[in-house]
């Protein structure tokens, strides 16, 4: 097992968002949770990014390792868990080249961040076009391949995925869910958050269904999709 | 890079503008209003290495750091206590430099242990109220400048320091303008520091993670970037310049007092807000500007009305540009 959450309870100023939820990830995995506005997704994975602080009791493991022990800069330059944000949020004043570059701020392995580039070049051609383009000025599909790319170049062993096809056209949303298939062919495990939960579930292996901070179901992405609640709840029929 | 030279170019016409205008409106000579161009060079100086320290940690951290006009007198003085003692051990024979080696050593040492001082103050002062309002920061920041104040009162003792006088001063005589290797030296220390510092953001992957921060601070620990390192190199580099500030202060005014870092820390910060919050061209240009306008308004009015009018000024300046020159668009904080 790669990544074990275990009773994950987590508050914001007094309102419990999470009531203590438990889901595991295994290694090489494509693994989603579904849910509808305000269930908790991007509550769950600033969670296991450390960004934002979990209540006593709750219990986070990633291979062996207790979560609660690394700060958000450490999970991601130490243990290799990448996060692309709800919204993409890159940094919209330095160029593409720069935005990528961050990510590997804590690295030292050169070789293998010459590597990961040119993974990454070759995933996204188009972000290779606009290295010296400033990321603020990218089209939204851009700016999505862009916020996958960064996440590759700060880790590679998993990746934390926060409603990437949102605001994407159908084509563009194929091709995204297509390099990230090759991104997990690659090694990367992945934890994808959705609402656009028939994407989802073709895209994952396993999935959870997430509903105001509780999970409700859990399975294959077939049984789910078979599920006549999740049919109805989040399938449209 | 079109926008940077844009930038650049307008700012440039329009120092020059606002320059000619003063040239011409004041009926001064063309000798006089060089010799006050240059005076206000070096005074601009300091208002601009100082307010690249204000303008660096607001755009990083979203805070004014208020203690940091009394960085600047810490710089003053710990630059006074590297120089004296160097030429104290140089008279007993101890450790003989030369007396450009001995300024050498004051500025990079005393902009060395300064930026330790900045560092310190972010890290008791600043970094447990990340989280709180920004008021609880500001007030914190007062009180840090007056720990400062009077710490150095109650170690030292309520006597001025003279910064002793390492560089022989030379007169050149340009016409009827007379010029001062010293002038000459401070002006062009502080240029070639706004430069390394400019360079140092736009090309290292610190400054890189400098000007992330600025612009999304929430995420940037994603980037596998310590943050907390971060802000402590921004208040480190803020308080060294402001050290190098201290010491052409000290060397062009050689009279040190616990108080000096008040009121050039506050004009200092208003040229970071004059210059566009979180902007280091902006704060260096602005500070530059602020010195113009006070040499100049004291050179034409009687010299009691100078900071009225000065003031007067950039007040009405910033009624029209209430973001300074290059106020970022984007400096409301994203959130989670
Ligand atoms: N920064 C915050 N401060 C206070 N409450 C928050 C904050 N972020 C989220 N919440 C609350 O926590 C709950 C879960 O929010 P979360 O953002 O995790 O939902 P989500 O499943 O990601 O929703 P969406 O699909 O809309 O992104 C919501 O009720 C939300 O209002
Ligand atoms: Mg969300």
């Amino acid at each position: 097992m790669l990544l074990s959450v275990e009773n994950l309870k987590v508050s914001y100023g007094g309102i419990r968002a999470l009531h203590g939820i438990s889901f595991q990830v295994d290694e090489g995995e494509i693994v989603c949770i579904i849910g509808a506005n305000g269930a908790g997704k991007s509550t769950t994975l600033r969670a296991i990014s450390r960004l934002i602080p979990a209540e006593p009791g709750s219990k986070m493991t990633y291979m062996g390792k207790d979560l609660f022990d690394y700060p958000a800069d450490k999970v991601v330059s130490e243990l290799g868990i990448s996060h692309v944000p709800e919204g993409r949020r890159l940094f919209g004043n330095l160029t593409v080249m720069e935005n990528l570059k961050l990510a590997t701020f804590a690295r030292k392995d050169g070789k293998e961040i010459e590597r990961d580039l040119e993974l990454v070049f070759s995933l996204f051609p188009r972000l290779a076009e606009r290295q010296t383009q400033k990321a603020g000025t990218l089209s939204g599909g851009e700016q999505q391949m862009l916020a996958v790319g960064r996440a590759l170049m700060s880790g590679r062993k998993m990746m934390l995925l926060d409603e990437p096809s949102m605001g994407l056209a159908p084509v563009l949303m194929m091709s995204l869910f297509d390099a990230l298939r090759d991104i997990n062919k690659e090694g990367t495990t992945i934890l994808l958050v959705e609402q656009n939960a028939r994407m989802a579930l073709q895209f994952a292996q396993r999935g959870y269904v997430l509903e105001t901070g509780s999970i409700v179901l859990e399975g294959t992405s077939e049984e789910l999709a078979d599920n006549p609640e999740v049919k109805k709840a989040y399938l449209g029929g | 890079m079109g926008r940077r030279l844009k930038i650049v170019i307008f700012s440039l016409v329009g120092v020059t503008l606002v320059v000619a205008f003063i040239f011409l409106a004041s009926g001064m000579s063309p000798a006089s209003f060089f010799q006050h161009l240059l005076n206000a060079l070096q005074w601009g100086s300091f208002y601009a290495l100082i307010a690249l320290g204000y303008s660096m940690v607001y755009g990083v951290l979203m805070l004014f750091n208020f203690a940091h006009g009394d960085i600047f007198m810490v710089g003053a003085y710990i630059g006074w206590g590297i120089a004296t003692g160097l030429v104290a051990l140089g008279m007993r024979g101890i450790l003989p430099l030369p007396n450009w080696l001995i300024l050498v050593l004051t500025i990079l040492l005393a902009m060395f242990f300064t930026s330790f001082v900045g560092m310190l103050v972010e890290r008791v002062g600043y970094r447990p109220l990340r989280e709180a309002p920004r008021a609880s920061a500001a007030i914190t920041g007062l009180m840090i400048g007056i720990i400062l104040e009077t710490g150095n009162l109650a170690l030292l003792g309520a006597q001025r320091r003279n910064f002793p006088s390492l560089i022989k001063t030379q007169t050149y005589h340009l016409g009827p303008v007379t010029v001062t290797n010293v002038k000459i030296m401070i002006v062009f220390l502080s240029l070639l520091l706004m430069f390394g510092l400019h360079q140092f953001v736009r090309r290292t992957k610190w400054g890189m993670a400098m000007r992330a921060m600025a612009y999304d601070f929430v995420v940037v620990p994603l980037m596998g970037v310590p943050m907390n390192t971060i802000a402590a190199l921004t208040f480190g580099l803020g308080s060294a310049l402001a050290a190098a500030a201290g010491i052409f202060f000290g060397i062009a005014y050689p009279v040190l007092e616990p108080y000096m870092g008040i009121l050039v820390g506050w004009k200092a910060f208003v040229a970071a807000i004059l210059g566009g919050r979180g902007s280091i061209l902006g704060a260096a240009l602005a500070g530059f500007l602020l010195g113009f306008i006070e040499i100049f308004v004291a050179a034409i009015f009687p010299s009691t009305l100078r900071d009225v009018i000065a003031y007067s000024i950039i007040l009405l300046i910033l009624t029209f540009r209430p973001h300074g020159f290059f106020g970022e668009p984007y400096s409301a904080r994203l959130r989670l």
